[in-house]
């Protein structure tokens, strides 16, 4: 007989073990389910309001939402408007939210609420292609301001990036010069620079953003300067001219032209009101994992009442996995192979002492009747069959006894597998007729030790959270279960079975 | 002395572990299909039959329930016999009887039976309880072995049996196991037989274990085990090399007894042989195993075999 290599085994649970994490990881950063139980996230709630009087006709008001705000993620968009036929509009990379009725007059109120979370995967640094720069016309003398005043910002800089800082530190500076002076004394701030910069042949926009902080209302929106570096939008604040958004801020209005359009109305005004709320961040993964990408794979999508059997069941692996490691590379001698892993997830149910002290009770009553039963000589069904009865029975007396006292735990003895525990009760009679009370004490404390290591195992929160969370972990459990499979090595028992081994000449 | 030693100096002594034993000679050398053969005694002893492999005389299969009946009259005339589930494992459930007292049966022990509790017993076996996985089961009848004196003086009651590991047809390592007060007359070691490990070259005894600890006299008889040498040593080791082509599987346990009529007589194959035999030994499978394996050119009769490992691996 040859050896098969062993290579394409080892590769194989390499890439199985790899594939896990690597879906794990995927699933993680794209759909942003944490690694840990209970980590929270904020979600800042953002309401729009918008005021207006209706001038009786029918009316269109059109209102541009935000669509990939850098530095966040848009959770859910929402509209409150009685009596308004609402849509959402994409308009040329532009989101617009639409309002329409036949008819109103008088002041109308319509609300927009967006969801938004901090994220730092969206920082909005997506390429683009850049825009021409708009082509600015200047009346004298202004024209004339304008060329000096870009003449000396071109002299101190060498990139776009440069220019602007440049340009904003002159306007903003404490003495400004008469050329500056007249600029803007007849031009808005903001729009100035932005005109500026365009003439200069750097194209530049003005970006709303809104700084986000608990609980304000009628918070207004605040003017943000966009060049475009040839590859990617940079936000400056206009004042300073610091480059980049603050982690407060959030871009309501990049692209578009007009934040807000009203026809058939009057006097709109429009104010912002916001709310932090802290989501758990699991709560959140799941409210929009929903179609998204590997979202599929998420146990979320099922009824919550076969959620709950996938818990369990997906907890088994890890009980298998610390029996293969205890019996294989530890070499504790349990009493039936798999029996500490139900075991154990009866403990998951009833928690541990009372687990305990349920199971030892019914095992050691269940073995007093098994000394009596034995005597009857049975055959070995009817037997099991009979031990069945009796441990339903002395589950149903531990019950009722248990909560005539008052002790509700009693009830926790149900959680066991019957004819788990009776095949237990047999196995572990005839042990003690053939090999002896010892061979039962260690091979029923084996098990009870395995069988509350894989409780404590499958009962962290961690594990509960991972294993339900990223089902695709067990893609490494299982690879290393087979890989335990292939272990050579001596156990840790054998080291002390054969220590005699030293005075071997 | 401390009771642990490290897997390095485990490894340089040769021993073989279980997960090793599992993983690289019973998954590699033994062949599923033919463990039905090994785990089923009947079958044992039919196909040992086949090939000239002698086995304690068989007396009765009793396979259905109703046939418990004609255990009765069989049983009438016989002195003493064995009765043993066709699919036990590890000594369960044999029942040996030494002689009779008028309508007693006198077990190894000195206990004393009825009748009514050798039928409930054979009807244990068809059940299953001692088969593996409990699964139903027959239950054979075979005459008694009678160990030859110089054996049976050194143990304490039932037979001393003698296992050989063969691998590949090769025996490689031989003990004696002798059972004592504490093994309840059992030769299984765990339980606290004493096994006496013999040199492949000779039969000749080399070291003796109880209890994983090395002895030199036997705790219940007080004889010093270190005298003894077995009788018709290179018929035994032929007998255990030619287990090999009857079953096919390449690393056995060969259990066998001798007997005083009869001579060597196979008593039963394992499949998953156990590791004590090196304790009992002082020495490491390992090195005779891989001395197998890196032969070039294997030898065809059994006898050539015995013949290699005798000049192999004599002391």
């Amino acid at each position: 007989m040859k050896q098969r290599s062993r290579y394409p085994f080892y590769l194989a649970i390499f890439l199985l073990i790899a594939a896990g994490i690597a879906l794990a990881v995927t699933r993680h950063v794209q759909l942003g389910i944490p690694w840990l139980a209970g980590e929270q996230k904020p979600v800042w709630m953002v309401e729009a309001r918008i005021d207006f009087e209706a001038t009786g006709e029918e009316v269109l008001v059109s209102l541009n939402v935000p669509d990939n705000p850098p530095g966040f993620r848009v959770l859910s968009q929402q509209a409150a408007s009685p009596g308004y036929g609402f849509s959402l509009i994409e308009d040329s990379g532009d989101l617009r939210a639409e309002w329409s009725i036949r008819e109103a007059d008088g002041g109308q109120t319509l609300y927009f609420n967006v969801q938004l979370t901090p994220d730092d995967s969206t920082d909005g640094s997506i390429r683009t292609i850049a825009p021409e720069p708009q082509a600015m016309f200047w009346e004298e003398p202004e024209a004339t301001a304008v060329a000096e005043v870009l003449e000396r910002a071109g002299a101190k800089s060498a990139s776009p990036e440069s220019m602007t800082r440049e340009l904003i530190k002159l306007l903003r500076s404490s003495e400004p010069d008469q050329n500056i002076a007249l600029l803007l004394n007849n031009n808005d701030y903001v729009t100035l620079v932005q005109r500026l910069l365009n003439h200069a042949g750097i194209p530049a926009r003005v970006a709303d953003g809104l700084k986000l902080e608990d609980a304000r209302r009628l918070q207004p929106l605040r003017p943000f300067l966009q060049i475009h570096n040839g590859e990617r939008w940079l936000t400056f604040h206009p004042e300073t001219g610091q480059q980049g958004l603050p982690d407060d801020v959030v871009l309501w209005r990049q692209d578009a032209d007009a934040l807000l359009d009203v026809m058939g109305g009057q006097d709109s005004q429009i104010s912002f009101s916001m709310l932090q709320q802290t989501v758990p961040a699991l709560q959140l993964a799941t409210r929009e994992g929903g179609g998204n990408g590997l979202g599929f794979l998420s146990l979320y999508e099922l009824p919550i009442e076969e959620q709950g059997m996938f818990r369990m069941l997906l907890l088994l692996p890890l009980g298998a996995l610390v029996v293969a490691f205890m019996r294989i590379i530890i070499g504790i001698r349990t009493s039936g192979t798999f029996m500490p892993v139900l075991i154990a997830v009866a403990f998951v149910q009833t928690s541990l002492i009372p687990g305990l002290v349920a199971f030892l009770s019914v095992v050691a009553v269940g073995l007093v009747m098994r000394g009596y039963l034995s005597s009857l000589n049975l055959l070995l069904v009817a037997r099991i069959s009979a031990l069945i009865i009796l441990v339903i029975a002395i589950t149903t007396g531990i019950s009722i006894v248990g909560y005539q006292m008052g002790f509700n735990t009693g009830m926790t003895v149900t959680f066991f597998p019957m004819v788990i525990l009776a095949w237990t009760i047999e196995r572990m009679s005839i042990l003690w007729e053939e090999d002896g009370p010892r061979e039962v004490v260690i091979q029923g404390f084996g098990s009870l030790f395995v069988a509350v290591l894989a409780y404590l195992l499958m009962d962290a929160p961690l594990a509960r959270h991972l294993t339900f969370n990223f089902p695709e972990l067990h893609l490494v459990t299982f690879g290393l279960i087979l890989l335990m499979g292939q272990y050579t090595g001596y156990k840790l028992t054998e080291l002390r079975r054969f220590s005699p081994v030293k005075d071997f000449s | 002395m401390s009771a642990w030693i490290s897997p390095f100096r485990l490894r340089k002594a040769g021993i073989l572990g279980m997960n090793e034993r599992n993983v690289s000679y019973i998954a590699r050398y033994n062949d599923r299909r033919a463990y039905p053969l090994v785990d089923d005694k009947l079958k044992t002893k039919l196909l040992a039959e086949e090939f000239d492999i002698k086995t304690p005389r068989l007396r009765q299969v009793v396979r259905q329930q109703h046939e418990i009946g004609h255990f009765r009259e069989m049983a009438v005339d016989l002195e003493g016999f064995a009765i043993k589930p066709s699919k036990g494992s590890g000594g369960k459930g044999i029942t040996v009887i030494k002689r009779r007292e008028g309508d007693q049966y006198v077990k190894a022990s000195g206990a004393h039976l009825t009748l009514g509790y050798l039928e409930r017993h054979l009807s244990n076996i068809l059940a299953g309880l001692y088969s593996l996985g409990g699964t139903p089961d027959v239950a054979i009848v075979e005459d008694l072995v009678r160990p030859t004196a110089l054996l049976s003086k050194v143990s304490f009651q039932g037979v001393p049996d003698i296992r050989i590991v063969v691998f590949q047809g090769y025996p490689v390592m031989a003990m004696l196991r002798l059972s004592t007060r504490a093994s309840d007359g059992k030769a299984n070691l765990h339980q606290g037989a004493v096994g006496v490990g013999l040199d492949i070259g000779s039969g000749r005894a080399l070291n003796a274990v109880q209890f994983n600890r090395q002895i030199l006299l036997h705790p219940d008889t007080g004889l010093p085990v270190s005298d003894i040498c077995i009788d018709d040593w290179d018929t035994m080791l032929v007998m255990a090399a030619r287990c090999y082509e009857a079953t096919g599987l390449g690393y056995i346990g060969v259990d066998l007894v001798l007997d005083e009529v009869e001579g060597p007589l196979l008593l039963e194959l394992n499949a998953r042989p156990g590791l004590a035999i090196q304790m009992a030994n002082g020495k490491g499978l390992l090195p005779r195993l891989g001395n197998i394996e890196s032969l070039k050119r294997p030898h065809y009769t059994p006898e050539k075999r015995a013949a290699y490992a005798m000049t192999t691996f004599g002391a």
